[in-house]
């Protein structure tokens, strides 16, 4: 197992989601024109969807993982990995959803927040994702944590089917469906230009959770193997040259472990 | 499971009536709130009156979260909680046994906050069948969500500040339908409150489902 979080693998899916975002940003800031009705503003169009899409998408796979962690016959800590990893990618997607909404409210509403089901769903949906995480951080042993993080997962994301039928549910100010339905309100360029943010967002969703998952092996493999590291860093210390307990000293009193203690240890 | 619940809930119940915790402490502070929401909004009485839904259902909120956090402190001490998870009892018998225990609570502080918004307010009664079944759900749904979240808090050492950040979220749409029923039922609002009761129908409907699916894992493992 590397030290790191990075293979060959993630470098390319790196590469190509740069390539896919460059092109998004070229297409939709550059190549395609302004909206007739909404501007300029039609430009938030390439990343806000997107991103509420890859918001779904973690916190979806979150509760997912979290199921298949719950249920015995499949129980496994890579399932809790995978929930931890994906909740954590979809805050993030959460958060630029809400941002860039906000703007996007700002400019067609004429106000940066509103009372909207649509609106307020989604800033329930990251508090209490952002509760899930806390949750995640309150330590203890592994197992326990997991399950009841479990738990918490597949409660909260019953808010997000709620939440993408909002619109249909309740009267809102957020727009409806645009792009998947019989006549898509998008044409030409500009839906082109959607589609490939959908791709652009999607790779770097990917390439962030793969990353992030790693990083949960290997702050595993710290807990697991950290302590017993630190023990045998410090055996090594007090079966070291004369001289050394003296450095360590003048930080502050040091346990003396008799030499051939040390080596006997395995 | 619904034998184990009455021994749970009245265990519960029992403790309370011998404590009076929810008598001196949560009730006073209930009437605080109340008193502190009338020195903020003083100047003008008619958004007090307009406002008083929504101000009475965040004070129910808020003493939720101690009736919560009260039903499980009263396990946290002589190894009350190991007790419980080798008693042999149903987990979701002690879910709804527990769940109930809140409910009561509630419903006391609930009485005594409608009391003070009608005299502290100056709010009048129009439809007292919405009002009553909306309470009747919404307590459920808190007691239940309440419930669940302080069981999966309840062994942790950061469980006092955890448990709001957990529950306040997730109960928003109780806030939220509540507020809404009940101004149509006191008459500030011409929304359709019996739409709103729905939605507190479900909340309620799927917190009680969730939790009793979700004890056995919870007992086991806080």
């Amino acid at each position: 197992m590397t030290a790191g979080t990075g293979n060959a693998l993630t470098r390319a899916l790196g590469a190509a989601t740069i390539v896919a975002v460059a092109i998004t940003a070229w297409l939709g800031l550059v190549v395609s024109p302004p909206d007739q009705t909404q501007g300029q503003l039609v430009r938030l169009l390439y990343i806000h969807p997107a991103a509420a899409t890859a918001c779904y998408v973690g916190f979806g796979l979150c509760a997912l993982a979290s199921l298949a962690y719950l249920w015995p016959r499949t129980r496994s800590r890579r399932w809790d990995r995978l929930a931890a990893a994906s909740a954590e990618v979809g805050v993030v997607f959460c958060v630029i959803t809400l941002v860039t909404g906000s703007i996007w409210g700002r400019g067609s509403w004429g106000v940066w927040w509103t009372w909207d089901a649509r609106l307020t769903l989604t800033a329930l949906l990251l508090a209490v994702f952002i509760g899930y995480l806390a949750l995640r951080r309150t330590g203890g042993d592994p197992e326990p944590r997991a399950k009841r993080s479990a738990v918490v997962a597949v409660v909260c994301a019953l808010l997000v089917p709620v939440d993408h039928e909002a619109t249909t549910w309740w009267q809102t100010l957020h727009q409806g469906n645009t792009l998947f339905r019989p006549n898509p309100l998008i044409h030409g360029l500009q839906l082109w230009s959607m589609l490939l943010s959908f791709v652009a967002y999607g790779l770097l969703f990917t390439w962030l959770l793969i990353h992030r998952y790693r990083v949960e092996v290997l702050e595993d493999r710290f807990e697991e193997e950290g302590f017993a590291a630190a023990i045998a860093e410090r055996r090594a210390e007090g079966s070291g040259p004369a001289t050394a307990p003296a450095v360590a000293a003048a930080d502050g009193p040091v346990m003396e472990v008799p030499a051939s203690e040390g080596e006997k240890t395995p | 499971m619904w034998r184990d619940a009455l021994v749970v809930g009245g265990k519960d119940l029992r403790v309370e009536l011998q404590s009076r915790v929810t008598t001196t402490q949560v009730a006073p502070y209930a009437i605080l709130v109340l008193l502190l929401f009338g020195f903020a909004f003083d100047q003008d009485h008619a958004v007090l009156t307009k406002t008083a839904a929504g101000l009475f259902w965040v004070a129910v909120l808020l003493c939720s979260l101690l009736a919560v956090q009260r039903s499980y402190a009263i396990e946290a001490v002589d190894g009350a909680r190991d007790g419980l998870r080798l008693s042999g009892l149903d987990p979701a018998g002690i879910f709804i046994g527990k769940a109930v225990a809140v409910a009561v609570q509630l419903v006391v502080l609930e009485v005594l906050l409608g009391l003070g918004v009608v005299i502290l307010f100056g709010t009048k009664l129009h439809d007292p069948a919405l009002l009553i079944l909306s309470a009747l759900c919404a307590t459920v749904g808190l007691a239940a969500a309440g419930t669940v979240y302080g069981m999966i808090a309840s062994g942790l050492r950061v469980r006092e500040t955890l448990l709001p950040l957990l529950i306040l979220p997730v109960v928003a749409p109780v806030l939220l339908g509540a507020t809404q029923s009940w101004m149509a039922a006191l008459g500030t609002s011409s929304t359709d409150g019996w739409k709103w009761l729905s939605l507190l129908g479900s909340f309620a409907v799927i917190y009680v489902a969730a939790g009793i699916l979700s004890f056995s894992t919870l007992v086991e493992e806080s």
